[in-house]
């Protein structure tokens, strides 16, 4: 069956959204750093809300491993995860603007590569690395919203997770301490609840919602 | 007094350096904002903690 066309997609989203939000969610550009548990399920939300553009980056392949809570499947392992991400995204939202880059974020290429970009996600894997960027973009690019990740390891209750407004451009979604590193494995469900928190802190901001 | 995490701490005069060993976390995973300007890394040692300030001390874990 044939897809239906960009106005018949931004119909149906000004049917559930209002034409006001939609036009808000439809002129914002979001990137999504890391796309593991987090970004990968973050995109995926953002995608399906109708954000007029998404920068994906990931310098990393899909892995078997990957499978138990990345939005990924068996038949895209050892493709990049910006590439398999980027045509999975484009499935659900054809008319998505994406930017795909296949990089390793640094201090030094991170103020070039999000330069375009009004929100930012943080969702890497590794906390020294959550920090590198979260420093960087608030030292850098102190005109950027920012919404970062920390704390959604193993299976307490999905409770404890939260919205954190740090500052009126800082928000961290998590619980702030299950830490993967303590032994607690990353499952699908808790990893989820993390990454929607991230993905509506955006989605709020953009629509210009600032409160907690 | 200052304001750190939400709690009245008697730290006045404590560089960030100093509170963040005290709460023995690493440098590497944090952000520090103060009265909502971020510290940079290399000022944590130089940074004096003054009467009235509102520090945020964010610490990262991984997973994602």
């Amino acid at each position: 069956m044939p897809i239906p066309t960009k106005e018949e997609m931004y119909n149906a989203l000004v049917e559930r959204h209002g034409r006001e939000l939609q036009e808000k969610f439809a002129a914002a550009s979001v990137a999504v750093c890391g796309l593991g548990g987090l970004g990968s399920n973050i995109a995926i939300a953002l995608a399906r809300a109708g954000v007029g553009s998404l920068h994906i980056i990931d310098f990393d392949c899909v892995d078997i491993s990957n499978l138990n809570r990345q939005q990924y499947f068996p038949e895209q392992l050892g493709l990049p995860k910006s590439q398999a991400l980027s045509d999975t995204l484009k499935r659900i939202a054809p008319y998505c603007n994406i930017t795909a880059d296949c990089v390793k974020l640094t201090e030094d290429n991170i103020p070039e590569l999000l330069k375009n970009d009004d929100y930012i996600c943080e969702a890497f894997d590794k906390a020294d690395q959550k920090a590198m960027l979260v420093n960087c973009v608030l030292e850098n690019m102190p005109e950027k919203y920012l919404v970062s990740g920390s704390g959604m390891a193993g299976l307490s209750t999905a409770n404890t997770i939260k919205t954190r407004k740090i500052t009126k451009r800082f928000y961290v979604c998590g619980d702030g301490v299950s830490d993967v590193s303590d032994g607690l494995g990353l499952v699908s469900a808790r990893v989820m609840v993390c990454a929607a928190h991230e993905a509506n802190a955006v989605l709020r901001l953009i629509a210009g919602e600032t409160e907690e | 007094m200052v304001k750190i995490n939400g709690e009245m701490l008697e730290k006045d005069g404590m560089t960030v350096a100093d509170v963040l060993a005290e709460m023995e976390t690493s440098s590497q995973r944090v952000a520090v904002e103060i009265n909502e300007n971020i510290v940079p890394k290399a000022e944590y040692s130089s940074t004096v903690l003054k009467d009235g300030d509102v520090v945020e001390v964010v610490r990262f874990v991984g997973g994602g």
